[in-house]
């Protein structure tokens, strides 16, 4: 069974001045799938990554994320996707509780929906105990956790990821990636950048990105085999180094 | 941060209100008696009895008492000539030299006008002291003016400033929270995470006007109390077309913040623009000096400054006890103005870039 393509680009590019931060690029990720988008500081994913979530309009190409037109369609994009930033984007002067419930509030839930969700989410990370303390008040991996649960509140069909694991330990980050796989088996399609390269073997596909250009795409096992090498952090430095 | 939000603008109210006052008080006081006579010495005698002055030093020369307003001993020093006495009964008129420090323009105004109030009493007095039987019938019919001072009849300056400094705090506090506000959310990276979520840009202006304007009305509340309580400044007007004027008000005050905030980057870029407009906007009230007498452009600038119009209303309904029709056209600029800074608010914030 094929399945059906909810990220689609092609040859997206994006100018700042004369200096092409993403030049010309072009894939597709499928439903359901897990998709590392890789590449060095600066090379461009995550600008490539805000004109897929409808923060940022492209300067040229095509794209269209959950089957709207990031041109003409950002707010309809914005309603089917999640997002979670580099930087911890939860109110830290609210509540667990108060995220949630403002998240929540802003993707359209009603007020059941809401409580049945807080209270799911809560058992489910096992926060009974802080769920109404101040989220600033929490350790990082905590709160990364609960940002990509409140990502997954309004139940999107693309979750995108940026850098989540950032300067977490590899416990939390094994338990990050097993709440991506459960997601992932749920049929949310999740659109990772990350620059742990075991992350990278986790993914179903990976793209490396190269100033701006995507320079390979594959699943993880068909890239070690074309640059003949055993891990994916070999695949990085040959690729990024040039 | 709720507590210091109210407590620190209704200390200034109390503590602004009772320091910023336009009366002229304790002035220094010197003379020079180069008479010596019953008649200077009636003269000086007045101005002891006066409470606005206190009389410091007699003077043997004037270059003492110049070097003396040099140092800032002096305010005002009076010098009586010589035959100053002999002058009057004979020539029935006399010079007197005031001199008086006017690095404070409007303090010296006030000052000349305290002299020449004691001069003119004095005058009366050895009027009938030195007049002369054939004087009486070509005396003259002085006319004295009695002034009647409306609206605040015993010229109580609280009267008048309190209700101006309650609109300043209410003013600077909510413009400085809004301007503050989505700028610092630009900092910490929560806008990012609003702006992948498909809230319009009219809920997310709503949203952050709301809380800041239940904070205005609440500062403008407390600080009426004060105003009742510890000023007791009359309170003649209608609270409620007071209470409706300021909730349109603190929006044209909350869109201009909120437009501050998208335009700059950091807290510090959007403080230093709301103080460039709060300083501007204070001074050109007409809270400290009169818009009347200043230059013909700067009066049509007054136009556009949106606490002009709070000061006014508010001074108007409180002492005057204007109705509704009476603020009509501060009330319609002011709607106009609210409209106008909120469309920009929104315009001005861009969930794409």
């Amino acid at each position: 069974m094929k399945k059906t393509n909810v990220i689609q680009v092609e040859d997206l590019t994006k100018m700042f001045g004369d200096f092409k931060a993403v030049n010309g690029i072009t894939f597709e990720v499928k439903k359901g799938e897990i998709f590392g988008f890789l590449g060095a500081n600066g090379a461009g994913k995550t600008t490539a990554m805000k004109m897929l979530i409808g923060i940022s309009i492209p300067t040229s190409g095509k794209a269209h994320v959950a089957g709207f037109d990031v041109f003409t369609q950002a707010e309809d994009i914005k309603k089917n996707i999640g997002y979670m930033s580099q930087k911890f984007a939860l109110y830290d002067d609210l509540t667990v509780k108060e995220n949630i419930s403002f998240f929540g509030g802003i993707y359209g839930l009603t007020k059941a929906r809401i409580k049945e969700k807080t209270k799911e989410l809560i058992e489910d990370l096992g926060l009974q105990e802080v769920s109404n303390q101040l989220v600033g008040s929490l350790p990082l991996g905590w709160k990364q956790k609960i940002s990509f649960s409140v990502a997954l509140l309004h139940e999107p069909k693309i979750v995108f990821l940026d850098e989540p694991t950032g300067g977490v330990d590899p416990i939390t980050r094994r338990q990050f990636w097993e709440m991506i796989y459960k997601a992932a088996h749920d049929g949310t399609t999740i659109f990772v950048t990350t620059h742990y390269m075991d992350e990278a073997e986790y993914c179903d596909r990976v793209s490396i990105m190269v100033n701006g250009k995507i320079e390979a795409l594959n699943t993880p096992k068909k890239l070690k085999e074309q640059f003949q090498v055993d891990n994916m952090n070999d695949v990085f430095l040959k690729l990024a180094r040039g | 941060m709720l507590p210091i939000i109210f407590v620190l603008p209704l200390l200034q109210l109390i503590i602004l209100s009772n320091a910023a006052t336009f009366e002229v008080k304790n002035i220094k006081f010197a003379y020079i008696d180069n008479d010596h006579s019953a008649s200077s010495r009636a003269l000086i005698d007045k101005f002891e009895a006066s409470t606005y002055f206190d009389v410091l030093t007699v003077f043997p020369s004037e270059t003492q008492a110049s070097s003396a307003m040099l140092k800032g001993e002096v305010d005002v020093f009076l010098e009586i000539p010589s035959h100053f006495e002999r002058d009057l009964q004979k020539n029935k008129t006399a010079s007197l030299g005031v001199t008086i420090n006017a690095i404070d323009g409007a303090a010296a105004g006030v000052e000349n006008v305290y002299v020449t109030q004691i001069v003119q009493s004095y005058n009366k007095q050895i009027k009938t002291d030195l007049m002369q039987v054939s004087d009486a019938q070509i005396q003259p019919v002085t006319i004295t003016s009695i002034p009647l001072f409306w609206y605040n009849e015993t010229l109580n300056y609280k009267t008048f400033m309190v209700p101006g400094i309650l609109v300043l705090l209410v003013t600077m506090i909510t413009l400085f929270l809004s301007g503050m506000n989505i700028v610092r959310e630009k900092e910490i990276g929560t806008l990012e995470q609003i702006n992948v979520t498909p809230i319009k840009k009219s809920q997310f202006i709503i949203g952050k006007l709301f809380p800041f304007w239940v904070i205005g009305m609440g500062l403008l509340t407390i600080g009426l109390i004060i105003a009742k309580l510890i000023f007791n400044v009359p309170m003649i007007g209608d609270l409620l077309l007071m209470y409706f004027y300021t909730s349109i008000y603190i929006l044209v005050i909350l869109g201009m913040g909120l437009f501050i905030s998208n335009f700059t980057d950091t807290q510090q870029q959007a403080m230093f623009i709301a103080w460039f407009f709060t300083v501007i906007f204070i001074l050109m009230s007409g809270l400290f000096t009169p818009i009347e007498s200043m230059p013909g452009w700067a009066q049509t600038l007054t136009e556009f400054n949106p606490i002009k119009y709070f000061v006014e209303v508010m001074r108007m309904v409180m002492l005057k006890g204007s109705g509704f029709v009476d603020i009509l056209p501060q009330l319609v600029k002011t709607l106009v103005y609210a409209i106008i800074m909120n469309g920009l608010a929104v315009w001005s914030y861009k969930k794409t870039t």
